[in-house]
């Protein structure tokens, strides 16, 4: 039979996903090892060794995309982590109104970026803006949310947590949802509270939702493109480059030696931290 | 009555306290769920009710960017002048975003499911190193001048062929995921039953696995759908020029044309986003089912 199984299960059925999986990503993932070391025009090209990588570490126009993306990424996944959790333990509740609530928290989620870019810049409009002309109302002074140069990241990263926020929340909500009632009846039993009840049961038992939120959120944090492409562009100057806006830059300049280079780098980056990142979480979870 | 005896606790010697601990209790319910609906509301909808009515509006009320109700409603002159603009790009960049994603999710089911089933069904080897390969590619961002390069050395560069299989290599990851780890309930006496009776290994997999896959590849079809519908950086890298325009690309460029006419880009976000809707509409529990399907094992 096992011969049979060997003869039935064939590699051949891997042949079709495998050759665009490679011609299509592989590939370029490979070669863009090589070209990110090249001074390229797509027909020719000139090897010039790590020069592409140097410019890109020390022109402070596009070095600044790291602490950049580095930002972006903590601040959106771990929003994303802490109101996703809090939503999934209350959207988890017996409460009329849940279902309502979780539609509308998730719907963002289907929605193009470049819609909710579109709408958001609209709202944040410094004068007109819908958001600081409430906050007026309310005798705040509300900021130019994507003009300043120091807060137009944290806007934009506002908005990403805005949209994806119900995909955390069904991740945390399948999470808890799938922890057996007769922990919480035997801490009932114990006279726990609600309290007891979030540390001792809920935080630690939606442990491995928790780390998939964390891994898709920061992953994507890193990668993020589209949402401060409609925004702001990278700007106002530089602020809100993410190595990704500055790759497409440097591609829409005919570098593409030195976008390539970007991309080994986000490469790396997110290589570099999403790897280990997630052995450790997964780690931890065996711990449990 | 039961909200006056809360008012007035003093008043109430017949009623007992364990009741009145109930009372409480539910009016503390009522006020998270008015507060929590509330919340929703402001955070969630009003993003989507500024761009509805918005849409409505002429251009020069809309130019105000408020929340007010429009004077008179303009939305079909709205929809008729971005369905025309620039000779009815909107149309051809439908066609192609529809185009695109449609053979994306046919390319996707087949070539995902028979990865799955050989996969989960065969342990080698060779099996860590194809997980490796699945896990690399839902991590490493896509490499995109040297893809342009490729597209171009084999001629596919600017066509539907090429951007299609960017996509479906992009997806393929995710979606044999979902396929191997759905193959674990459908029992390998199944598959030995049918070899006894004498069918062939491609019939086994065709007339046999591939249909009791259906749940998986309905929910392939739905995040398929959502991904490839809503991707621009993809489109924007691999597909550009003016004939092979997508949905999102449109609305990108409408951005900077109607910097003046802001009812018309509502109108235009809004008419991109009917689709997503009416999905979310048919398919609620099934595209949340899917996206948390994969990923929280």
């Amino acid at each position: 039979m096992n011969k049979l199984a060997n003869k039935t299960y064939t590699y051949y059925f891997l042949l079709p996903a495998g050759i665009v999986y490679f011609v299509f990503f592989l590939l370029p993932t490979i070669m863009s090892l090589f070209f990110s070391m090249t001074w390229w025009t797509l027909t020719d090209w000139k090897f010039i060794g790590f020069e592409n990588f140097v410019t890109f570490l020390t022109e402070p126009s596009l070095n600044i995309g790291f602490k950049n993306t580095l930002i972006y990424a903590v601040v959106t996944s771990g929003l994303k982590v802490i109101i996703g959790l809090l939503l999934g333990v209350f959207l988890s509740s017996k409460l009329k109104t849940v279902g309502f609530i979780r539609s509308m928290v998730f719907f963002p989620t289907l929605l193009s970026t470049i819609a909710v870019g579109i709408a958001f810049t609209m709202m944040m409009h410094p004068s007109q803006g819908i958001i600081n002309i409430v906050l007026s109302g309310l005798g705040i002074v509300g900021p130019d949310w994507l003009g300043d140069t120091k807060i137009a990241l944290l806007s934009v990263a506002l908005v990403d947590v805005w949209k994806g926020i119900g995909m955390a929340t069904v991740i945390f909500i399948a999470g808890i949802m799938s922890i057996p009632e007769d922990y919480y009846e035997a801490l009932m039993m114990d006279g726990g509270n609600a309290w007891h009840k979030f540390k001792s049961i809920i935080l630690p038992l939606s442990r491995p939702a928790m780390n998939t939120v964390i891994i898709l959120s920061f992953i994507g944090g890193l990668r993020s493109f589209d949402l401060i492409w409609t925004m702001t562009k990278g700007g106002p100057g530089f602020s809100t480059d993410l190595i990704a806006s500055i790759i497409y830059k440097q591609y829409q300049a005919g570098f593409f030696g030195l976008s390539t280079a970007g991309n080994v780098i986000l490469f790396i980056l997110v290589s570099a931290l999403a790897f280990p990142l997630y052995a450790y979480l997964n780690k931890k979870e065996v711990d449990l | 009555m039961s909200k006056a005896v809360l008012s007035n606790p003093n008043s109430t010697p017949i009623v007992n306290p364990k009741s009145r601990v109930k009372t409480g209790k539910k009016l503390w319910k009522l006020f998270v769920e008015t507060f929590s609906v509330l919340a929703t509301l402001g955070i969630f909808g009003i993003p989507f009710y500024f761009v509805i009515i918005n849409a409505f509006k002429n251009s020069q009320e809309s130019s105000l960017l408020n929340m007010d109700w429009p004077s008179s409603f303009h939305l079909i002159e709205n929809m008729k002048e971005v369905i025309s603009a620039r000779d009815g790009m909107i149309i051809r960049a439908f066609f192609n975003s529809v185009m695109i994603t449609g053979i994306s999710i046919v390319l996707l089911i087949i070539l995902g499911a028979a990865a799955g089933y050989v996969l989960q069904r065969k342990v080698t080897k060779a099996t860590p190193f194809f997980n490796f390969l699945i896990l690399a590619g839902l991590i490493i961002p896509p490499a995109v001048v040297p893809t342009i390069w490729v597209l171009q050395e084999i001629g596919l560069f600017k066509t539907m062929p090429g951007i299609v299989f960017v996509e479906v290599a992009l997806n393929l990851p995710f979606t044999i995921l979902l396929y191997r780890g759905f193959m674990v309930t459908i029992p390998k006496s199944l598959d030995e039953a049918a070899l006894m009776d004498g069918c062939g290994r491609f019939r086994l997999f065709i007339n046999i696995i591939l249909p009791l896959l259906k749940p998986v590849s309905a929910t392939v079809i739905v995040l398929t759908a959502v991904s490839v519908y809503n991707d621009f950086v993809n489109p924007l890298y691999f597909f550009p020029g003016a004939e092979n325009a997508t949905l999102q690309l449109t609305l990108y460029n409408f951005m900077s044309m109607y910097i003046t006419k802001w009812n018309l880009l509502f109108t235009n976000v809004l008419l991109i986003s009917i689709p997503p809707l009416i999905l979310f509409i048919i398919f609620n529990k099934k595209i949340v089912a899917g996206m948390t399907a994969g990923s929280i094992k």
